[in-house]
């Protein structure tokens, strides 16, 4: 076991700094450099070359490279060049925003999808199943920026029951904080919905014509219990693979929503970090997102061994 | 009708004409389908249809595909055209659709943006289907070290942080054109349909089936060709016709960080950007409107074709 | 509440006076009537599908008395894997047509409510099921496996269930049963694994147990001891066992009465002895000549049946077996013989030329037109005829009872 984790772990941080390089590379790739969003658009180029000497850009990029890892091993991610504000200071507001927005779209995509899964996978095409079907298929058709808009005119403009922007902290007020991130949740959760039903259902059809299945109607079993008990765990596992995937994708993901409800987000910050070349900001929030994509899908690895243990540990 | 029973229900009842069996609320169905098929117990089964529904999805995807193709010789106002008469006009005879905030009529920049998301989701995703399809085939069925090497690299490219990937190269790669935003996102679903493909091929290729195949001495090409190939093949369409959808979604997000097909050429993801951020919805709802309506209709004619594809030729759904 | 191992008063193999007492305490709503526990009257289920209807099940009918057991016995594709569980009610949802009934007790199983049948799964009968690995759940540990039909049935409370599962896993001949509770079933060798299937389905000490082809694929000396298990704890029991085997061999030394099945009919049954000792039916008759003796030199060929079970679907008339049959004459294809008995009414057969004394009488010649068989004899006790046609012994070396 203890080899295994360490197997893992050492994985894991390899497939991040080779992140960390591709990140490096491609910002750099981008045409133009801070001093535009610092100096402005107008500015002289020796103004620039100033400034980019004082950034220590003008260094090779292997060089670079390795002054911003050595920072990183000793705790420090850098700081914005635009607003000073030390890199770790912006992941550890804008994480927990969207960690979050993840962890209620996510209950309510589960609430929704696995019961709706467990009743229909028993009458497979009956009305019930054609309904939950294309509604989920309804669902997956309404991506975010078409969602976000609808709800917000008929919840927030035209009933007035959730707020259109704002974002309350939850340590200072928890009901307003819920309450306000129900709206942005849920423009999120519907593509969720559907991913994790169609599979949840999938694997449970499939299940439910195993011999166990069979054995477990003969010893008397009600059909409620039999869903629940046996025909469950074993067919939790695309769904589970799809969560970890679409939660991993969902943390830098929601760029989108952000914009619209002017949630100061993860997905905000590096997409305006990327435009505004806000080089560090950017490498550090890659960072943070790949870890928590790597440690998320690794979790993901051990859990399949929960559920069947005839999955290896190794 | 007859496969919609409780899998697990025992359900049995008094019996219509010799004890028939039949389930809780399927005596009427029973009684039904019997008087309008004439099906005796001797009978056989009806084949399972593809239902209605099916057919009208097909029939929406190839309407929107023919206009999209045939926009040039359609009686259609120009997209671009501005006509500062009729800023935001209401849907009229003159236009079916009524007009954008530049005097544009929706109804041909629905039409002319309908290329753009057709052309972006059905051939980038051809595309990356080809190639990453191919890897995994061929990476699932032979293992060893090309394939934990792809293996590897697929799960770091999923892990890199999307948008910035497609910020970068779409910056640097500028202007973008239609041609370069789809092999872009070819390239991006490659390492989706190397996953899938593999797993699926995984799973097969260790049946008993396959190594009684080898054993018979059948060279790996035809193994891959006539045992493997045919058993991906469903999953892998159906799996495509959703990454069309989630293609065309993501060129839509495109269309809002500004890096997809830049205005005045339309797209329906820069239509739908167009109108919910530049004018509100209040203003001229429409504008947003009818490029969310047509893409909600398309995505769902879309995966009820790919759901009834796979339904028709998945084995396991196929036996209930 | 007695533990279910306790088999109480049914303790030793007494008669069915002493079981029925016991029976009343647990199933106080069920009368222990006279008569067989099982009585099966043309018994049908046919299946629709896309190439017609398929009649698994045609008209089968049988009867079995409690504390004895029945060996039904056919090729694959014979029927009787759906007997068994169309005896039971356990069939699938769709497309399904039923007909005939299952008496269990006095009660119709065929007709029975869903909740009815519920409540008599696993309590009163229970199934075996071919291959426990992929019968028992994978992923949940055998425990609980066997502790939910406890609480279920028998309302047994958490730690009741479980003491009562590990005296079950003893009662099975599992080593170490605590331990064993926590096992998972990958964990198990296919012997123990079976023995575990018993154990689950002797939990509510039901009144019959169907037992589908229990040792197909076990090693020989593995079978020999899950049947005698079998065996023990039916007596121990009193319980009725349904014995479903392609092996004639499994049920020549364990069954009271064996019915062959063939093309969804039951075509001779008959009490063991009767049926080794006067095979009425050629099929029969084929099917010992083709198990392999350890007494044939070696490179002796083995006998096979020639070409395959019929269709089930639109079947030709006449005897399903004449294709095969080395003795059928014209008759067979045209007419299908209906089950009877001549001797002896507890031996039926449906053929228009049994086999008479070993001899076929349906060969061309003297002896040919046999109408002159006696029909609905006079009740007489088996005789012991002697042996006179060189009829394959089973390979067990066991003679039939």
């Amino acid at each position: 076991m203890g080899r295994y984790l360490l197997r893992r772990l050492v994985q894991m941080v390899v497939v991040v700094v080779i992140i960390t390089i591709f990140a490096f590379l491609l910002i750099h790739l981008l045409p133009g450099d801070p001093s535009v969003s610092i100096l402005g658009p107008n500015d002289t180029p020796q103004n620039r070359a100033i400034v980019l000497e004082h950034l220590g850009l003008n260094k090779p990029l292997w060089q670079q490279y390795f002054i911003w890892l050595n920072q990183l091993l000793h705790g420090s991610l850098g700081q914005s060049y635009l607003t000073k504000e030390p890199v770790t200071h912006i992941v550890a507001t804008s994480f927990p925003i969207d960690l979050e927005l993840i962890i209620i779209s996510q209950a309510l995509a589960f609430a929704v999808a696995i019961p709706l899964a467990l009743v229909t996978a028993r009458r497979p095409n009956r009305a019930l199943d054609r309904l939950a079907t294309t509604g989920t298929f309804g669902l997956l058709a309404l991506p975010p920026f078409v969602i976000a808009p609808l709800l917000v005119a008929v919840f927030a403009v035209g009933l007035h029951w959730f707020p259109a922007t704002g974002y309350v902290p939850f340590t200072q007020a928890p009901a307003t904080n819920l309450h306000d991130m129900l709206l942005p949740s849920l423009a999120i959760t519907a593509g969720s919905i559907a991913i994790y039903y169609r599979l949840l259902r999938s694997d449970l059809i499939a299940t439910l014509q195993e011999d166990f299945i069979t054995m477990a109607r003969s010893k008397g079993l009600t059909p409620r219990s039999i869903m629940v008990h046996h025909a469950f765990r074993p067919s939790t596992f695309s769904l589970l693979a799809a969560a970890g995937l679409n939660i991993g994708l969902l943390i830098a993901g929601t760029f989108v929503v952000e914009y619209l409800f002017a949630i100061n987000g993860l997905g905000l910050a590096l997409v305006n970090a990327v435009y505004q070349r806000d080089y560090l900001v950017v490498q550090g929030i890659t960072v943070v997102v790949a870890v928590f994509f790597v440690v998320l899908n690794f979790l993901v690895d051990f859990l399949f061994t929960v559920i069947d243990p005839r999955v290896s540990r190794e | 009708m007859p496969d919609d029973r409780d899998v697990l229900g025992p359900e049995t009842g008094p019996g219509l004409l010799g004890n028939t069996y039949v389930g809780e609320a399927a005596a009427t169905e029973v009684a039904v389908s019997r008087s309008i098929d004439h099906h005796g117990p001797d009978e056989p089964l009806a084949e399972k249809k593809l239902g209605v529904l099916f057919w009208i999805a097909v029939g929406w995807v190839a309407l929107v595909a023919l206009a999209a193709i045939f926009a040039n010789v359609l009686p259609l106002h120009s997209p671009t055209y501005e006509d500062f008469t009729a800023i935001n006009a209401r849907p009229s005879a003159q236009f079916l659709l009524g007009t954008d905030d530049n005097g544009r009529d929706l109804l041909s920049r629905l039409i002319f943006g309908a290329r753009v998301s057709l052309v972006i989701g059905f051939v980038s995703v051809a595309v990356g289907l080809a190639i990453g399809g191919t890897l995994g085939l061929i990476s699932g069925y032979r293992g060893g070290k090309l394939d934990s090497f792809l293996n590897a690299a697929s799960f770091v490219v999923l892990a890199f942080p999307l948008i910035v990937a497609l910020i970068a190269i779409i910056s640097f790669w500028t202007p973008p054109t239609l041609f370069k935003i789809t092999v872009i996102l070819a390239a991006g679903t490659i390492p989706l349909f190397y996953r899938v493909v593999r797993a699926t091929t995984l799973a097969f290729a260790n049946r008993d089936f396959v190594i009684a195949a080898r054993t018979l001495g059948a060279t790996n090409r035809r193994i891959i060709f006539r045992e493997i190939l045919p058993n991906v093949v469903p999953a892998a369409i159906s799996f495509a016709l959703i990454t069309v959808a989630i293609v065309i979604v993501l060129e839509g997000t495109l269309a809002f960080l500004g890096l997809s097909v830049s205005l005045p050429t339309p797209s329906w993801g820069n239509m739908i950007y167009q109108g919910t951020t530049n004018g509100d919805l209040t203003t001229n709802p429409y504008i947003m409107l009818w490029p969310a309506l047509a893409m909600f209709l398309l995505l769902l004619a879309i995966n009820i074709i790919g759901d009834r594809v796979r339904q028709r030729f998945d084995i396991r759904e196929g036996l209930l | 509440m007695t533990v279910p191992t306790d088999a109480g008063a049914a303790g030793a193999a007494g008669p069915s006076g002493a079981a029925g007492t016991a029976d009343a305490d647990r199933y106080p709503d069920v009368g222990a009537s006279d008569g067989p526990l099982l009585v099966v009257e043309d018994l049908r289920t046919a299946f629709r599908t896309t190439r017609g209807t398929v009649r698994a099940v045609d008209g089968v009918s049988l009867s079995v008395d409690r504390g004895r057991t029945l060996g039904v016995v056919g090729e694959s594709g014979s029927g009787k894997t759906v007997l068994s569980r169309s005896i039971m009610g356990l069939l699938p949802a769709s497309d399904v047509v039923r007909g005939g009934s299952a008496r269990f007790d006095g009660e119709d199983l065929v007709t029975a409510t869903p909740d009815r049948l519920r409540r008599i799964w696993g309590a009163q009968i229970s199934m075996i099921f071919q291959d426990p690995m992929t019968a028992l759940n994978p992923v949940t540990r055998i425990g609980r496996q066997i502790t939910e039909s406890l609480r279920l049935h028998l309302d047994m409370d958490r730690s009741t269930a479980r003491d009562a599962a590990v005296e079950l896993l003893r009662s099975v001949g599992i080593p170490s049963p605590e331990q064993r509770l926590r096992s998972y079933p990958f964990q198990l060798s296919g012997g123990m694994r079976q023995r575990v299937m018993i154990a689950i389905a002797l939990a509510c000490a039901p009144r019959l147990m169907l037992a589908d082809e229990p040792t197909t694929g076990l090693d020989v000396t593995v079978q020999a001891q899950i049947l005698d298990l079998l065996a023990d704890l039916q007596q121990e029991r009193h319980m009725a066992v349904i014995l479903v085997t392609h092996d004639l061999g499994v049920v020549a030394g364990r069954a009271d009465e064996i019915a062959v099945m063939y093309a969804g009919k039951i075509v001779e049954r008959a009490p063991t002895r009767s049926l080794f000792a006067e095979t009425r039916m050629p099929y029969t008759r084929a099917l010992m000549q083709s198990i392999p003796r350890l007494s044939d030199p070696p490179g002796t060929r083995l006998e096979a049946i020639p070409g395959r079970p019929p269709q089930l679907i639109d079947r030709p008339p006449g005897c399903a077996f004449a294709p095969r049959c080395p003795y059928a004459q014209d008759r067979c294809r045209t007419e299908e013989p209906p089950l009877r008995s001549t001797t002896s009414p507890d031996h039926v057969f449906a053929c228009w030329y049994p086999l008479v004394d070993g001899r076929p009488t349906g060969l061309p010649g003297p002896a040919a037109a046999p109408t002159s068989i006696p029909t609905s004899a006079p009740v007489a006790p088996p005789v012991a005829t002697p042996v006179a046609a060189p009829v394959a012994a089973p390979t067990t070396g066991e003679t039939p009872r």
